[in-house]
């Protein structure tokens, strides 16, 4: 059984078709990513895995089908959303912040470790973790989205464009959390625009152009692909 | 007798009631950027309601200790209110979470009509006035008097508002009011359940305007199906002058306006040469509420909206 399986998603808003019946299959501890150009409808899938926006088609997380379920209800079943843009709390505090993330866990031990876990990942969150969470620069909002989302423990981690509107640097440091991330054992669905990055920190890929699927495989495949390398890769 | 000192404690007491009542809309208005005008209205129906169970149960033991009937008439106001705070939330606002702004605000104005008139229906169009089982003891201070009611409206209301701090800062729930205040999106992705969260702020919302109610009921000694509207709008004033979406600007605002009404209503008469009397003391909350509106719309602790989201 496959950790996700999707098929035939579609989402639209209004009259507008954003994503046009696409199929994924995730399995366990794997490391996708959905690569595509702006307006692709990468986003918009997303959303609708996580109940965000209506959608059809049939989704299936550890073989039970979520659809219907309403986004919270998801979200405790073990998935996970960070979206673009990050969605901090800007008027909660750094530390309150990471206890949203872990919100519908019980398990106060484990949480705990996690968020000593999360503080020794990111030192400079531990520095501010009694500041308001909108006072922190972009790439520091960035590494409390991904820092939140360690602390929900998820089963499936959904990632939206982390690399958005950051400097290389801030870019370097939060790819290698999420390699690490994936080390640990957590399953990741990466949206990135830029596909060089996602190519080379993921194992498989899928290619989505105007709301479908048009390209899939292995990463390396993908990065040695003609028409990924020109329409992509920029090569 | 020093007028000074005297209005400035009946500013507080009625103020500490605006806060109550304040807060209220604040809440709601912090998590759905919706004005619930049927507020005031439910601070009515406390009102009546811990009339209603405190005269019934006077009837039947006429002995009954007023520490007894009392908590039951407060008792009683507040799970009405509470559960009417919730079927309110969920008939008549929840189904238009998704309209466009006008739509709810005119919805609440139609549940503050409704509730009025089953009011009427329910409790008559007279007076009820309130037992006389409060206690009534004075206290010389400064010149001026408190009375024993006065000083358990406010200690009270401070110890609400107090509580309520501790909730909304402190506990899981009030982490979750917060963080949907700011994102609903966002935290419904943190596993929050928003509308859990939106009917939990009705009905504390709710149960506070119940406690005022009562208390209002019991400072002048009346209740009336009319009594929740000029209540409602004063402490919606509050709320504005404080900075709507915020607890303590509620706070604030509440205590500020009670006690700018209440100097206002005694001295309006020296002011003007006896020209106007104290019974222009609603003018007062509402020339607050205009010039807020012109020179600080975003209240004395609001934040700009721009900061918002």
């Amino acid at each position: 059984m496959s950790l996700l399986e999707v098929k035939g998603l579609k989402v639209a808003y209004g009259g507008i078709q954003a994503v046009r019946g696409i199929d994924l299959v995730i399995e366990q501890g794997e490391l996708v990513c959905l690569i595509g150009a702006n307006g692709a409808g990468k986003s918009s899938a997303l959303k609708g895995l996580i109940g965000l926006v209506q959608h059809h088609g049939e989704v299936r997380f550890t073989g039970e089908r979520l659809n219907g379920l309403p986004t919270h209800a998801i979200v405790a079943k073990g998935m996970t959303l960070v979206p673009e843009g990050r969605g901090i709390f800007a008027r909660l505090s750094v530390a309150e912040n990471l206890d949203m993330g872990a919100y519908t866990r019980r398990d106060v031990g484990p949480v705990r470790l996690d968020l000593n876990r999360v503080y020794d990942l990111f030192p400079r969150l531990a520095e501010r973790r009694a500041q308001l969470a909108g006072t922190l620069s972009g790439g520091e909002q960035q590494m409390l989205a991904l820092g939140r989302a360690i602390m929900a423990r998820p089963r499936l981690l959904l990632l939206d464009e982390p690399s958005m509107g950051l400097a290389p640097i801030m870019v370097q440091k939060i790819y290698q959390t999420i390699a690490e991330i994936a080390r640990d054992g957590v399953t990741i669905l990466l949206v990135e625009q830029n596909a060089h990055l996602a190519l080379q920190v993921s194992q498989r890929g899928y290619v989505m152009e105007s709301g479908s699927v048009v390209l899939t495989g292995a990463s390396q495949a993908l990065a040695d692909d003609p028409m990924v390398k020109a329409a992509y890769l920029g090569e | 007798m020093d007028i000074f000192v005297q209005q400035l404690i009946n500013g507080l007491v009625l103020g500490s009631i605006y806060a109550l009542v304040a807060l209220g809309y604040t809440m709601v208005y912090g998590i759905l950027e919706l004005i619930n005008f049927a507020h005031g209205e439910v601070t009515m129906v406390g009102a009546m309601s811990a009339l209603a169970v405190i005269g019934a149960l006077l009837g039947a033991y006429p002995q009954a200790p007023a520490l007894l009937v009392l908590p039951a008439g407060v008792l009683a106001a507040i799970m009405v209110c509470m559960a009417l705070g919730y079927v309110i939330e969920r008939v008549a606002y929840r189904p238009l979470r998704r309209a466009p702004r006008l739509a709810p605000l005119i919805t609440a104005i139609g549940v503050s009509i409704v509730l009025q008139n089953a009011a009427m229906l329910i409790w008559g169009r007279s007076y009820i006035s309130f037992p006389a089982i409060l206690p009534h003891g004075s206290h010389p201070i400064l010149g001026a008097v408190i009375t024993d009611l006065q000083i358990v409206i406010v200690t009270l209301s401070v110890l609400i508002m107090l509580g309520l701090t501790l909730l909304v800062e402190r506990t899981r729930l009030g982490r979750a009011m917060r963080a949907t205040a700011q994102s609903r999106e966002v935290a419904e992705l943190m596993g929050v359940n928003v509308n859990t969260v939106i009917s939990a702020t009705f009905i504390i919302g709710s149960a506070l305007a119940a406690i005022a109610g009562v208390m209002v009921s019991a400072y002048y000694g009346l209740g009336h199906y009319y009594m929740g509207f000029m209540l409602g709008l004063k402490a919606f004033s509050a709320a504005v002058l404080g900075g709507i979406g915020n607890l303590a600007g509620a706070m604030l605002g509440g205590l500020l306006l009670g006690v700018i009404e209440a100097l206002g209503a005694g001295y309006i008469g020296d002011l003007t040469g006896g020209f106007l009397g104290s019974n222009y003391q609603d003018v007062f909350a509402f020339m607050v509420l205009i010039l807020v509106l012109v020179f600080r719309p975003s209240g004395l602790l609001g934040e700009r909206v721009a900061q918002r989201a």
